[in-house]
């Protein structure tokens, strides 16, 4: 019983934060570029909006296209609860580890991409081509610094891992811990499509990635994808603070435990929110064959990592 | 071999050798020929599921041997856990490429080749399931070397085409050197035990040692490695596999490559007691170079049977990733991780095998519909023949390594038991750990774009050509065979855990350890670990359950929000450009062109643009756009030997002087040195 009831409570609290991540990652942005920018609420009366909308489905495309946004939208989902996010168990911890989070968010790149291919667009296909291309140079900077993590605590199970650095809490002082998380972080930025790897903001076509994908979507579809994407962020982001930093996580499921766990849990977001919007704010967008570079710089810091396990 | 074991084995093999003399004789009558030669092999396939299984689960250790007039000959066959094992792989394919076959083979019907073809398909059948279970070296070579003349034959088989021939003598010069280094290997182990028993040369492990071991690890890494295409004895793969028909490639890369793991798998772990610590690093390296080289040259193909070929390398890869470093855990003194990195490769050497045969036999489909293998001519397939498209797609989420399917499952193995190796020791090398491991996850995600590309191009969006537009469904037999492997990777996928005490037979004999309880947990046991729920978990069982309970969340917001007929079906909007036609669409060469700049260093590529135009460049008329990458094996590694091979091959024509009596001299002065060399000792 319990086990579904903090089921539903963590999937509840991502559905809800996650739009609202994005929205202040906007606004924040707009103020540091010293715009006013839309309130934060903005993207939950744009996930209303959408889903309220008709619908215009390519006559080019196949029930491919109608699949991908429930794949994308619940491998986000699903990942949100194998991740401890305010109480070191995470629900579904024992379905799957870091692998698992990796491995699923690639099934919903997968069909995302698919579907971009699915409309015959030529922009679906740049936009395919280059998240695949992206995300796959991502991919080993992704795993060292994840076996750096699953190393030190000796678990690829995420809640073990977040167990593993409570009773140390200064272990991300740690030079190999330090270096990890840099790694992690510019893989998050480049996951997520933020500047300098791809702009959230633009729909011009020399520039976009993810948005080329889903170019094609509209109404109920697009709000799902949308959504998904957040999700995703946000799963991102929680992976990185809280295997990082799990400070406050409630050791159970208790609603005392769950309110100082999730006090915790939004500050420290918005510390990674802040990061990122400075990040974002002080770049300018790569060119896209500077990306690999990015992304080497990534891979190196992570080995860096590694091999500072076994030197101090 | 009066048990039901022995029965179902040897009523198996009766079966193939029936089926090949069947469909040879009937020959003439197209029709009969194609069902006989199906029908039988389909019913030793059958015969054999039901043995292997019997073998595997019982762990039994069967001998049976049948004494030939040939001296030192004995057709001997063993049955066990290995041999059942890839035995049962080797028949689950048979099954399924069979049913397939009923269809595919209708065509020949004209051309009057179904008995033929039968008549080597059912050889080929008969002699892989000997080269499985011989228990010693001399029947093993044989059945060997009949399984390559059979592959030679297929792989020829559409003899008229010069680019087949040539394939086929490729591979024919290149199994042959493999072979050569399988007899010296066998000799000089022979020399050690005094008997040609695959069992006394696992007695005599102990005495293998010093420069003897160099040269057998080495010998026998070569020969088996041709026939597995390791990087680089490789090249001859990416030809032979897409010249033959679809149904023999689906063989081919399914089975015939795990030959060359399987007697790794032998030769390794069983022969050569505790291994040295390069041995294993060796394998590892290598499967790392071949996994990551293959998938990036895969991706650079555009003809789907290609594409598919270069990504069995790729797979083998893998496969000796688990290998090489359960070698090295043996070493290290660490059988439970040994055992979890051997299940890792054996399990993905039955994964790559169901879905690599499901999706050459989805590209058969592809190209009996259309005639055609390059995708570039290809599109819009989904609508017209949407069940090969959807296993299509299922093989393409298995082999990218994705949940829930069981590609995923033996990659999640192969990444757990890499994790466990860096702890494993205090030596530097275990940094080599990681670095697979990142590596590793590098070309999966490589192959997860290849796949998108794959799938993507030839069944998405709009027909390129006149062929893919008026392409059709194929037959009910040929979508039946690819459903039996596409429910068997969705089965292998979510029924993972219920599969593995099918390796305790193979773990206990070869390791002493029998993981499976291990590795399994949580109620039902649909719950994988990596050796204790603490270490890790997945449950891809489970995953597939959320995705059914998770869907309930879209579906509630429809019940608030949506609105009923709300979906309208128009024009692709692209940016509002009107007219959408299939020149706007990406091609597989554009959706690779990323890669291709980024590997540039890699791949080399040149490119040669040629315009014509009449009044001004910007207004051409024409354009000509040739593109190509470097092969730096074929280049830089196999021409400088070609060349000297055929120096010195020119050199001894001198000898051959086309006179009897000089040969006839010959052959006497050979006699006498042999003689006197025998006298000596």
């Amino acid at each position: 019983m319990n086990i579904i009831l903090a089921t539903l409570a963590q999937l509840l609290l991502f559905l809800i934060i996650a739009p609202l991540v994005t929205g202040v990652i906007r606004t924040m942005k707009a103020r540091f570029q010293t715009r006013r920018g839309s309130p934060i609420w903005q993207p939950y009366r744009d996930l209303h909006k959408l889903l309220r909308k008709d619908m215009v489905i390519p006559d080019t495309a196949s029930w491919l296209f109608s699949a991908t946004p429930y794949v994308v939208f619940l491998t986000a989902a699903m990942v949100g609860l194998m991740i401890p996010m305010v109480a070191a168990d995470a629900p579904l911890s024992l379905f799957g580890g870091v692998l698992a989070v990796v491995y699923l968010l690639a099934l919903g790149r997968f069909f995302l991409a698919l579907g971009g291919l699915d409309t015959g667009s030529s922009f679906g296909g740049l936009g395919s081509s280059r998240e695949m291309t992206i995300s796959a140079i991502a991919e080993p900077a992704m795993m060292v610094a994840i076996f750096t993590v699953a190393i030190a605590a000796n678990s690829t199970n995420l809640s073990e891992v977040a167990k593993s650095a409570v009773g140390q809490s200064w272990r991300f002082l740690a030079p190999s811990q330090m270096l990890a998380f840099g790694a992690m972080f510019i893989v998050l930025i480049a996951e997520t499509g933020r500047i300098p790897v791809d702009n959230p903001a633009t729909h011009l076509e020399l520039t976009m990635i993810h948005e080329a994908m889903i170019l094609e979507y509209s109404g109920p579809y697009l709000a799902l994808i949308e959504w998904g994407a957040s999700l995703k962020q946000l799963v991102l982001m929680t992976l990185l603070v809280n295997t990082f930093f799990p400070f406050g996580l409630s050791p159970a499921w208790n609603a005392q435990g769950v309110a100082i766990g999730l006090a915790f849990y939004l500050i420290k977001i918005a510390i990674i929110c802040c990061l990122i919007v400075m990040v974002e704010t002080t770049n300018a967008k790569m060119r896209l064959f500077r990306v690999p570079e990015l992304l080497a710089v990534a891979f190196i810091l992570g080995a860096l990592a590694l091999i500072s396990t076994f030197l101090f | 071999m009066s048990s039901p074991l022995g029965y179902t084995f040897f009523g198996g093999l009766l079966a193939y050798a029936v089926g090949a003399i069947a469909s040879l004789i009937s020959g003439r009558i197209a029709n009969l020929a194609r069902i006989l030669g199906c029908g039988f092999a389909l019913a030793g396939g059958l015969l054999e599921v039901v043995s292997s299984g019997i073998a595997l689960l019982a762990s039994a250790d069967a001998h049976w041997e049948i004494h030939a007039a040939v001296p030192f000959l004995t057709y001997g066959f063993r049955l066990d856990p290995l041999s059942a094992y890839f035995n049962l792989i080797l028949s689950l394919l048979a099954v399924a490429i069979s049913v397939y076959s009923f269809g595919y083979l209708r065509p020949t019907e004209e051309k009057r080749t179904a008995g033929v073809l039968g008549f080597f398909y059912n050889l080929s059948l008969l002699s892989l399931t000997a080269v499985f279970t011989a228990s010693n070296a001399f029947f093993f070579l044989i059945a060997w070397e009949a399984m390559a003349l059979t592959a030679y034959c297929l792989i020829t088989f559409e003899h008229r085409k010069e680019i087949t021939r040539q394939a086929g003598v490729l591979f024919f010069v290149m199994s042959h050197a493999g072979t050569g280094c399988l007899l010296i290997g066998f000799l000089l182990l022979n020399s050690l035990s005094g008997s040609l028993d695959f069992s006394s040369f696992a007695a005599s492990s102990a005495n293998l040692t010093g420069s003897m071991q160099v040269a057998v690890i080495l010998l026998f890494f070569a020969g088996f490695g041709v026939k597995a295409g390791i990087i680089p004895l490789h090249i001859w793969l990416p030809e032979a596999h897409p010249a033959a028909p679809s149904h023999i490639s689906a063989l081919m890369s399914g089975i015939v490559i795990k030959t060359g793991i399987y007697g790794l798998a032998r030769v390794m772990f069983e022969f050569l007691g505790v291994p040295p610590l390069w041995a294993g690093t060796m394998i590892l390296g290598f499967g790392v170079v071949s996994a990551l080289l293959g998938v990036l040259y895969a991706l650079m193909e555009h003809d789907l049977k290609r594409l598919l070929a270069y990504h069995s390398i790729e797979n083998i890869g893998i496969i000796l990733i688990g290998f090489g470093a359960s070698l090295m855990f043996i070493t290290l003194g660490h059988p439970r991780f040994a055992a979890i990195a051997l299940i890792a490769g054996l399990f993905h050497t039955l994964n790559h095998a169901v879905f690599k045969c499901l999706l050459f036999l989805g590209a058969g489909s592809v190209l009996h519909a259309t005639h055609t293998r390059n995708m570039e001519k290809l599109g819009g397939l989904i609508r017209r023949m949407p069940q090969t498209a959807l296993l299509f797609l299922i093989g393409a989420i298995a082999i990218s390594g994705l949940p829930p399917l069981n590609g995923f499952v033996s990659e999640w193995l192969t990444y757990q038991a890499l994790l466990a190796g860096f702890g494993s020791t205090e030596k530097l090398t275990r940094i080599l750990f990681p670095v697979a491991g990142s590596l590793l996850a590098l070309t999966a995600a490589l192959a997860a774009t290849c796949f998108v590309k794959a799938f993507g191009i030839t069944f998405l969006a709009l027909p390129r050509s006149k062929e893919a537009e008026t392409a059709h469904e194929c037959g009910f037999s040929m979508v039946a065979g690819m459903g039996i492997l596409a429910a068997l990777c969705v089965a292998l996928g979510l029924g993972a855990t219920w599969f593995l005490p099918a390796f305790d037979g193979i773990t206990q004999r070869l390791l002493g350890v029998r993981m499976s309880g291990d590795l399994v947990a949580g109620a039902r046991g649909l719950i994988l670990t990596a050796g204790s729920p603490r270490g890790g978990s997945v449950s891809t069982a489970g995953i597939a359950a959320m995705f059914v309970i998770l869907s309930a969340v879209p579906g509630m917001l429809w019940l608030f929000w949506g609105r009923k007929g709300n979906r309208e079906i128009r024009p692709t909007w692209d940016c509002g450009l009107p007219g959408l036609t299939a020149e706007n669409e990406y091609t597989a060469f554009a959706f690779s062109k990323p890669l291709r700049m980024i590997f540039a260093a890699l791949y080399q590529p040149r490119r040669e643009i040629q315009a014509e135009y009449d009044v001004s460049p910007y207004y051409p008329t024409a354009i000509r756009f040739d593109s190509e990458i470097e092969s730096p094996f074929e280049d830089r590694l196999y021409a400088p030997v070609q060349r000297l091979v055929l120096k010195i091959a020119t050199r001894m024509r001198g000898i051959q002087a086309g006179s009897i009596h000089a040969y006839l001299a010959y052959i006497f002065v050979t006699l006498i040195i042999l003689l006197l060399f025998g006298v000596r000792s």
